[in-house]
């Protein structure tokens, strides 16, 4: 590979779906559905190829937000990052649905200099003054990532599942504690704000380690966003969805990645 | 008919409104570690909506039988049909745990809960879960009014024995 061939590669590989590229990043509750007053839930988080197990590198947690049954945030309690997974606990204090979510925006550029590669990945803000204004072969990406997951303690309640208007979310037609073998769940996909349709959906159960297939379900989102999966089977499913788009922040930034990840707990009959 | 006062007795008894009468059979189960279940019984409509909470035995403060309402949503049907909407405990439902044995429970079709029921199709619904057991569930499907007498049973396989439910009008 000549110098030129070299940069394209790596320029392409740095726009590549994540999906093609990169593990499987994941929230995992001890809990979604809880009873009793002053409930704690432990969460584990990591990124693997196998769900959901922690044997590949922890999710970092300096984007952890959490949104309480009111809608103001949750601090998380004991965090801590290991060689293999970051856990926190969650306090409960109030009745409710919790949203718990790790939420990535950024950038990241590539460009050349002195005829070697360099890379760089910070926010708009940092771009200004650490991205030569000359740089040659300027390529600019933006991405926008959600990974997350709920919790309910007792009646569940919709104030923390409001869209925030930004990237990709989830909006329950179907709440996402309320989740039952055999039965069908409808769910909303918006992007910015606003029904995303034509999204293919990747669902796949626990449990990988335990059988020879991933037995994906897969979706795609209808011409309002909406999307719906009937469960097979108990237990917990991660789901999947990105795009890419040229709606992004600052005018050198030529491709926007959005994606999102979601765990799910369905309870069996 | 001769004698009057067994004339006047009869007269009570079938203007008297109609009775429920449940049983629940908790199963003696040969465990190295038993405690005793979490039981909640309910009657549900056609559309698996509660239409009347009957019992709910749970450990309501912490003792060896249970840290309390932590484990109700264990019930899992029972919790998410009707406890996580309900305030607990429940009054004239909530319940301590029960032994071994048989537990009836007698309901009077003038008042609530029954009262207050439409003619039309339900279902008795016992749930009972055991911590470090399992869990099961039994329906016995009904109509109501009564205007029969009858006896309806479901009989458990691990956390539940016979379940009972006697209608007279």
């Amino acid at each position: 590979m000549n110098a030129p061939v070299k940069l394209l590669a790596l320029a392409f590989a740095l726009v590549l779906p994540l999906s093609a590229q990169a593990h499987k990043a994941w929230l995992l509750p001890s809990a979604t559905v809880l009873s009793g007053e002053d409930s704690w839930i432990t969460v584990d988080a990591a990124v693997s190829n196998d769900l959901f197990y922690f044997n590949h590198v922890p999710l970092r947690l300096d984007a952890l937000a959490i949104t309480g049954p009111d809608g103001k945030p949750v601090q998380a309690e004991n965090r801590a990052t290991g060689k293999y997974r970051s856990t926190f606990d969650v306090h409960l204090a109030e009745p409710g649905t919790y949203r718990i979510a790790v939420v990535n925006a950024g950038l990241s550029a590539s460009w050349e200099e002195d005829g070697k590669p360099k890379r760089w990945r910070g926010n708009a803000e940092k771009f200004a003054n650490e991205v030569p204004k000359d740089a040659k072969n300027l390529k600019v990406s933006q991405s926008a990532g959600r990974v997350e997951t709920f919790v309910t303690a007792g009646r569940p309640s919709d104030t923390a599942l409001k869209s925030t208007g930004a990237g990709l979310e989830l909006v329950a037609v179907t709440h996402p504690n309320d989740l039952f073998a055999g039965e069908a769940a409808t769910f909303k996909l918006l992007l910015d704000g606003k029904p995303a349709p034509d999204l293919a959906i990747e669902i796949i159960p626990d449990g990988i380690r335990y059988r020879d297939k991933q037995n994906e379900l897969t979706a795609t989102s209808d011409k309002d966003g909406q999307f719906s999966v009937t469960w097979p089977n108990a237990g917990r499913y991660w789901l999947e969805t990105s795009l890419v788009d040229d709606k992004t922040s600052i005018p050198q930034a030529t491709q926007r990645r959005v994606s999102y990840v979601v765990t799910l707990e369905v309870l069996p009959q | 008919m001769r004698h009057p006062l067994m004339l006047s007795l009869l007269l009570i008894a079938s203007s008297a409104a109609a009775e429920i009468n449940v049983t629940v059979e908790i199963p003696r189960i040969d465990a190295s570690e038993y405690h005793r279940p979490y039981v909640a019984v309910w009657v549900e409509d056609g559309g698996h909506e509660v239409a009347a909470n009957l019992a709910v035995w749970y450990a309501q403060k912490e003792t060896k039988e249970g840290a309390g309402s932590k484990w109700l949503a264990d019930l899992r049907q029972w919790w998410r049909r009707s406890g996580r909407d309900q305030t607990l405990p429940i009054d004239g439902v909530s319940g301590a745990t029960r032994p071994v044995g048989q537990h009836q429970l007698r309901f009077d079709a003038a008042k609530p809960p029954f009262a207050a029921l439409k003619p039309g199709q339900y279902a008795l619904v016992v749930e009972a879960v055991r911590e470090v057991g399992g869990r099961e569930l039994l329906r016995i499907p009904f109509d109501w009014p009564v205007t029969a007498s009858r006896h309806l049973d479901a009989k458990g396989e691990h956390e539940l024995g016979l379940v009972k439910l006697d209608l007279n009008p």
